[in-house]
């Protein structure tokens, strides 16, 4: 291997981490709704589009971009709010599988009236970030995607300092660790939940303007729920850090595969690189790298 | 009622509930030949019949047996593909060895996706029958073979005969799908209430104890994924060859499994009725909302509004379902009955 074809590899290497860090973002709101209600929410797609559509919309009506940003919160916020209240309420007590198909629904819920409300077409988001990538010792580097990096690291750190240092995070870990004994002790389930999913909420509108603004903001983007879903499962389903780490192992192995291994198979492995991974490394870890070892082994 | 039932290897069959059946497979035969217009067999039933064949196999695996499966749609395609490729590769092999054949391959084929299901539970499952479905698709589109090198991976249905008689027409199909899914139906019916079919029902409800009592569960769940693939592929059949007459790869997309277990959830889990009664359901709602959105709203309310109200109202039914009713159409339609049954007597 020549050094070129070796600094070619660095690069991809790199590139693949950088979107692995935008798998992980998606990842991310998934394991805070896991964490505290052990419900997989499958709408987490359809909330990351619902934003982006909100945002870019507003944005478009010429509302400024702070503006649009305070509005599409406090719309993620109700949205949180309702879904606590018209679906999980009802639903407290039953299987995690009843959960999961009542947010199947809730996905089809949120596109469709986020299409309805806002229109069908591709809507472009310029976030005013430069993407000219920039050369560091021979190798190409978005800087979108370092960026995206960066926001992806301050959310986590900013989320690990708001579980770990403020009273509702102190809540929210006593209801993930135990519900029955958190109620016990007076907590406030309901508004916990509530509260979480609005959490959800906001890392749904940050990596949909990210993505939206990679992709441009339309159905598609609510696709990405299938790219987030084995790093969720490679990773564990209740560990930030494991949904950092597999974001970065799929984001790394999935370009070095489609360069290195594609080309022997056709090419478009990518839609199912990333579940052929996260299977293998089940079948060794059977609760992914980071999760908590409650699955009962057969 | 429990100990009789541990005691004998079958559980007692009430013949009295076969009155319904008896009286529908009548009129399957006997009055929609007879009297259904060619519009009602090509858009409602031959798409009924399929899906509800489908919605069978996925509610031995998911209703019965308690592994969430999102890839059916995989295996559809898997039986549509190896039907077209058995028919086209070997000569003059007849329509149900053909049939068979597919259901075997599909079975294969989700045989080796229910592997990961003897280590994972769950989610994690969920989350790995995924797997099937991006993999199956990428498969049949990449490689020209299976659909004989068409350049878009479409096939396209050939001529169907049995013993010399061509079911090419709407009517000739009819009969062929109605046919396949009564056959492939009473199977089930007899399974379900088998030694194997009270198996599959200890394992969703508790593993654990099912072990204890000495059920083979590994052996269970495998069995239950080969057996609900074969008849989630005979479904693909009839899907490919019966009713669409042609499809490509992403006809069996990840919005096709969701549409089946959305059929299951809305009939009702565990249930047979369940399965046929929420096809119906799915195949009539959007003609229904179509007709109605267009009544009430007139020339606003075009496809691209029709399709989102559509997404809405689906999902907006399945969290009522899921709360309101969790044993779905199936439950309902017993209480109507023994509403019904109370008043007359």
């Amino acid at each position: 291997m020549s050094y070129y074809d070796f600094l070619f590899a660095i690069e991809v290497l790199v590139g693949g981490l950088l979107s692995g860090v935008m798998y992980s973002l998606v990842a991310i709101g998934f394991v805070l709704i896991y964490k505290t209600s052990g419900v997989l929410n499958f709408a987490q797609g359809s909330m990351v589009l619902f934003a982006a559509l909100t945002f870019v919309s507003l944005v478009e009506r010429g509302i400024p971009f702070a503006l649009s940003l305070l509005i599409t919160f406090a719309v993620m916020v109700a949205l949180g709010f309702t879904i606590e209240r018209t679906v999980l309420r009802p639903l407290v007590n039953r299987s995690p599988m009843t959960l999961f198909m009542a947010t199947l629904g809730l996905s089809y819920i949120i596109e469709g009236a986020a299409q309805l409300a806002w229109g069908t077409q591709v809507h472009g988001l310029d976030l005013g970030i430069d993407d000219t990538p920039f050369e560091v010792g021979g190798i190409l580097i978005s800087s979108f995607d370092l960026l995206a990096a960066g926001i992806a690291a301050a959310m986590v750190a900013g989320l690990s300092a708001f579980f770990y240092w403020t009273r509702i995070g102190l809540a929210f870990r006593a209801v993930a660790d135990d519900q029955f004994a958190a109620l016990a002790v007076g907590l406030r389930l309901t508004r916990i939940w509530g509260t979480v999913w609005t959490a959800a909420g906001f890392v749904a509108l940050v990596a949909g303007l990210l993505w939206g603004a990679r992709l441009g903001v339309q159905f598609s983007l609510s696709l990405i729920v299938l790219k987030a879903l084995p790093v969720l499962v490679l990773g564990g389903f209740d560990s930030i850090l494991g949904a950092i780490v597999g974001g970065l192992i799929v984001g790394a192995s999935e370009k070095l595969a489609e360069v290195y291994l594609g080309p022997f198979v056709g090419g478009g492995i990518e839609g199912w690189f990333a579940y052929a991974l996260a299977l293998v490394v089940l079948l060794v870890r059977p609760s992914g790298l980071f999760g908590q070892k409650t699955i009962e082994r057969v | 009622m429990a100990v009789q039932a541990l005691d004998a290897a079958r559980l007692p069959i009430h013949w009295q509930k076969l009155a319904l059946p008896a009286a529908l497979i009548a009129v399957a035969y006997g009055l929609i030949p007879a009297y259904a217009s060619s519009y009602l067999v090509e858009a409602i039933l031959l798409p009924f019949l399929a899906l509800s064949l489908a919605a069978v196999g996925l509610n031995l695996l998911t209703g019965y047996c308690g592994q969430l499966s999102l890839g059916s749609s995989a295996f559809m395609a898997v039986g549509a593909f190896a039907a077209y490729n058995f028919n086209l590769r070997v000569e003059g092999l007849p329509l149900a060895a053909t049939m068979i054949l597919a259901g075997i391959s599909a079975a294969g084929i989700g045989v080796v996706f229910g592997l990961p299901s003897l280590r994972l539970r769950g989610f994690y499952l969920a989350v790995s029958t995924l797997a099937a479905q991006f993999f199956v698709q990428w498969a049949l589109t990449k490689f020209g073979w299976f659909s004989n090198d068409n350049p878009s991976g479409v096939i396209s249905a050939p001529h169907l005969t049995v013993a010399g008689f061509s079911l090419d027409s709407a009517s000739g199909r009819y009969l062929l799908s109605v046919t396949t899914v009564i056959g492939l139906t009473a199977v089930v019916w007899r399974l379900v209430n088998s030694a194997t079919g009270r198996n599959f029902i200890a394992v969703r409800d508790n593993e654990t104890a099912a072990r204890v009592i000495g059920v083979p569960v590994l052996r269970t769940k495998l069995l239950a994924f080969a057996i609900s693939s074969f008849i989630i592929g005979v479904a693909g059949v009839l899907w490919a060859f019966t009713y669409l007459r042609t499809v490509e790869p992403a006809g069996f997309n990840l919005d096709r499994s969701f549409q089946i277990l959305f059929i299951i959830i809305i009939g009702g889990l565990a249930s047979i009725r369940g399965a046929f009664l929420g096809a119906a359901f799915i195949v009539v709602f959007p003609l229904f909302l179509s007709r109605l959105g267009a009544f009430v709203f007139g020339g606003l309310f075009d496809s691209g509004v029709l399709d989102m109200s559509q997404r809405i109202v689906l999902g907006a039914l399945i969290i009522i379902f899921l709360i309101a009713e969790p044993n779905g159409l199936s439950a309902l339609f017993d209480r109507l009955r023994r509403r019904i049954g109370s008043r007359s007597s």
